[in-house]
Parts: C-alpha cells; structure tokens; sequence
C-alpha cells in the first residue's frame, strides 16, 4: 500500500483509534442523566450529543456521547468518555486543560504525556491542523454540558 | 484505456496542462492531482502574464484620468466586458455587469430587483440543492419584503423531476432562482423548461450558473434568462471579479444596490443621478486587473473550445463514475446522466473527512463537507460527502490513481 510509506498517516489513524471510531465506547444516549450539550462542527457538519450523569459529590457516574462524525471525532469522544467516567468535575476540566495544551502544540515539539492516559494516541492530528479540531469537539462540547449545556461549535 | 487515447490524442490534455504552472507541484513527493475544480479552478499561464502585464505596464485607474495610463487602463478594462459579452452571448456590453462574484450579483439582484419588487405574499422559487449563495440572499429579501420562499423537491431518490419543477411555479412566483449546474450532483438543470413557465405566469428567471459557466456552452439570449451570474475563479480566472449578466430593461427599472464612484453622474447634497448601465451597478474603483484576468480567460476556454471541453469532463466523469460503482458501499449521489464535471459520493462507515486527509497525503485534492448546501445534505439525511470534479487539465491517469487511492484508503478505516 502506497499510503503506508506516510508516518504521520499512519500515526493518525493507529489502530487504537480506528478501534474507538469503529466501535465507540459508551455509545448511546444515557438516560437518566443531569447534564447534557450538542457540539457543532460547521465546517464539516458534524455533530455529537455528549450526556453526563454527575452525583451530588461531583463525580461523573457515567458519560455517553451520540451523533456523526469522523474517525478522528469519534475515537477522541469515546477515548474521552473512558477517561472522565469516575473522575470529579474538577480533574474532569484539569484533564482537558491539559489535553487541550498538548494537542494545540507545536508538532515538533515533544509533549509530556504524563497524565494524558489514553488520550496520548491523539497527539498525531497535531501534524495535521485542519483535523485539530475534530479531535477538540467532544472536549469543547464538555465544557459547555458542565457550564450550563446548550449548543457549542468548534472553529478553532 | 484504449478509448481514452483516442480521446486523449483529439483533445491534447498535455498542452493544456503544459499552460498550468500550479499543477508541476509535487506535494508529499507525489504529483498533484487537483480535482477540487468545482470549489475553484487553476490558473493558465496567460491568465497570470495578462494580469502582471496589466499591472507592469497600464495600471491606473479606470473612467477618471485624462492621461496615457488611464485610458489605457479603461480600454483594457471595457475590452474585458467585450470579451465576457460575447462568451455568454449578451445582446449588448451594458448588460455585463462586472462584481465580486457569484454571491455579490445574487445579493445585488435581490437586494435591488428583489426590495424594489417584492410584496408580501409573493413567492420566491428556489430549489432543493441551491448554494447557501443563492438562498441567503433570498431570505433576508423575503425577512424584509414579507415574501415567501418555496422550494422544488427532489424525488425520494435524489433525481431531478422537471413536472415538479414546474408545479412549484404558480401565479404568485415573482423569481425563480435556480442553479444552471448543480455544485454537488453535477445536475445540469432544464432550465429551458422551467424559464418558458416562469415567464407564462410573469415572474423572471435568475440563473446561477457558477459551476456551468467553465463547463457548458452559455448562451443568454437563446436560454431566455433575465439574470445570469458567474464567478471568474470557476473558469480558470482570478478570484474577486464576477458577473451579473441581467437583460437590459430590466437593469435599466432597477434602483442602484451600492453608492459611491463610478455609478453616478452628478452628485449635490440634494440630490444624485445615476450613471447609465452598467456603471449604475459598479460603485467604487473596480478589480480592474482582475477583469482583464477574467477576459483572458475566457479567450483561453475559447482557444480550447467549450465543446471539446465539455466532451473532455464528460468521459472523465463517466469513468469516476464506472469506477466508483464497482466499489462496495459507494453511494453517489444525484442522476446518472445530465451531469457536468462533478461526482459526489458516500461510502457507507467511512467519513468524508478522513477519506480527504487520507488522500491527501497522496496528492490528491478533493472536497469533503457540506459543499454549501446543507438543505442538500439535510435531504439526502447526511452530514458531508466526498466529492471530485474536474477541469479541462484532468486526466483518465488521474481519475484512476484517485479512485484506487479512494480505495486504499477504505481498506485501511473500515
């Protein structure tokens, strides 16, 4: 295969995502739950509806997420509904403060995936800017079912 | 391949190629093979040495100065209108109006014709897979004027129904605004048909003919059209220049869209008279180098011939298409005849997105999105879709190096 000879494109589309984009984790709408949010890509169309159930003690008991989009979008949606189910609001946000930083840094520079669990798979979309985005959706879409719900677009 | 070569000898794809510098890139390592032709075209060779040479030699600006450069400057500039008066087949230079592009003449028709003519209850017709360009406008004339806007349907199948069409003209329909070529299914519109009805019943007929206009022969008196607009970067010209052909008496009735230079013929703080057309519609200094761009052009489709060109694309889509329906879980979409220069498609489990960064990295540039027409997507109930569309520079080699590419790529994500 020709398009084996490109690193970054193998890099890409590892076979841990193509598994997450091929078989989302917590897939589905989650009922009952306490927080929702859609998340909008206008560029490309996609959409993705993020459902959290939270305990009073801050905790996220369980996450689901729905919609259509890319392998990319997927597998980070599903990568991070594994990573946040169990942890509080708090690590929930510190996580993607993190995640966020690394994804948005300069590709040659080398990242500290110290904390970043699984999420380290993603850090291949930084070779390729028009995807960054894709991979921020599921993160963004987050942010706004925590603050509040409601529909957020990422054009970053 | 054998068919093609002979095709391929007749028609010389090599020469025209030759004239595009942009296509000797290699990206990645690997040839470019450009098939996003429908988003915009390359530009030939002498399309960039008419626009270095306007600004080397002649540049000035236009209608104002007594002097050398500007007259030169003007000549060069209403050479231009010439040029695109007789490509389109206008009766007279005065109905070439010179724009932005196709957006900025749809948004001058219906903020002038369409504010000036609109009432409450009178209806605009548009169709189901127009250009977020040739709908916008269109609503926020109707928002002010109280018109409604309605839409010919496609069959549950994606095809194209000519008695729907005319059904959806009614005794209220005061313009039909309508794509001559569709951006995504390559759909070529009977438009005769649907301009002898309008006119039955008095409405007036705006064709949208941005994916058309480097593809089949136009000819406005013979199509009947009252408007008819195009962009100049769709048929291998520059971007920022487009043009609002509209008929003569009906330009002349309708009230200026911008003020400023050029549009005016004497101005008091009382009051201002117009300029005749089709300065009346050109306030402000013009992209001047950009027409001249867009003349030479034009002349460069000419040289090749819009019917050889026309005959090119189509052997080029209908092998895309013989290829693409041999793969397992390809969707194309739209009608499988009456298509110009455009394939779009869907493969079942796989993204748009993913297959163009894929394909990418092969050199292979293809379009995946929505295109600028979600109503279309929406219909079809999908968020994008991949899509190639060719030029007169493509080639049979290129189509199967994409296709096999697009394959590849499906092997590896599903």
């Amino acid at each position: 295969m020709v398009m084996q000879a490109d690193d970054q494109l193998r890099q890409l589309y590892q076979e841990v995502i193509l598994d997450h984009s091929r078989s989302p984790r917590n897939f589905g709408k989650l009922e009952p739950h306490t927080h929702a949010a859609e998340g909008y890509n206008p560029l490309c169309g996609d959409q993705l509806e993020l459902y959290l159930r939270i305990a009073d003690d801050g905790r996220i008991e369980d996450v689901h997420f729905d919609g259509k989009g890319c392998a990319i979008s997927r597998a980070s949606a599903s990568l991070m509904t594994e990573e946040i189910k169990g942890k509080t609001v708090g690590d929930a946000r510190m996580l993607f403060e993190r995640f966020h930083q690394a994804i948005t840094s300069d590709p040659s520079a080398s990242v500290d995936g110290r904390g970043l669990g699984k999420l380290v798979v993603l850090l291949g979309v930084r070779e390729f800017p028009t995807r960054i985005k894709c991979a921020t959706l599921a993160w963004h879409t987050l942010l706004q079912a925590l603050d509040g719900g409601g529909t957020t677009s990422t054009e970053e | 391949m054998n068919s093609h070569s002979s095709v391929q000898t007749a028609y010389g794809v090599t020469s025209v190629r030759q004239q595009f510098p942009i296509l000797q890139q290699t990206p990645y390592g690997k040839p470019l093979v450009y098939l996003d032709n429908a988003a915009t075209t390359q530009k030939p060779q002498c399309v960039l040495d008419a626009m270095t040479e306007y600004y080397t030699t002649i540049h000035s600006n236009v209608h104002r100065g007594i002097h050398y450069l500007s007259e030169r400057a003007t000549a060069a500039f209403e050479h231009a209108r010439d040029i695109v008066c007789r490509f389109i087949g206008a009766a007279g230079r005065e109905e070439v109006v010179f724009t932005r592009g196709t957006t900025d003449s749809i948004n001058l028709v219906a903020a002038s014709w369409g504010g000036a003519n609109l009432r409450a209850g009178d209806q605009i017709v548009l169709s189901t897979f127009e250009h977020h360009s040739n709908i916008v406008p269109w609503q926020l004339v109707a928002q002010r004027t109280g018109a409604e806007l309605r839409i010919i349907p496609l069959e549950s199948d994606g095809s194209f129904s000519l008695d729907r069409a005319l059904d959806t003209i009614t005794e209220r329909t005061r313009i039909v605004a309508i794509a001559h070529v569709s951006n995504v299914l390559g759909l070529i519109v009977p438009v005769d048909a649907i301009i002898e009805r309008a006119h039955e019943v008095g409405a007036l007929v705006l064709l949208d003919g941005a994916q058309a206009i480097a593809h089949c022969g136009v000819d406005v008196q013979k199509l009947d059209c009252d408007f008819y607009v195009f962009s100049g970067h769709k048929v291998y010209g520059p971007t920022g220049i487009g043009v609002l052909y509209g008929k003569r008496a009906v330009l002349e009735s309708m009230p200026p869209y911008q003020g400023g230079g050029d549009m005016i013929r004497r101005v008091t703080f009382e009051r201002t008279t117009y300029n005749d057309l089709p300065y009346k519609f050109e306030a402000g200094t013009p992209p001047i180098a950009e027409a001249v761009g867009l003349g030479r052009a034009l002349e460069f489709v000419q040289s090749i011939g819009i019917e050889q060109i026309e005959q090119w694309e189509g052997h080029l889509i209908e092998q895309c298409t013989q290829l693409l329906e041999r793969i397992e879980g390809v969707r194309i979409l739209g009608p499988r005849t009456d298509r110009a220069a455009v394939v779009s498609f869907v493969c079942e489990g796989v993204h748009p997105h993913d297959i163009a960064t894929i394909l990418d990295r092969e050199g292979i540039a293809l379009r995946a999105g929505h295109h600028c027409a979600q109503p279309l997507m929406d219909f079809f109930s999908i968020a994008a879709s991949s899509r190639f569309s060719v030029a007169a520079y493509n080639t049979p080699e290129e189509i199967e190096y994409a296709v096999r590419a697009l394959e590849q790529c499906l092997t590896l994500l599903r």
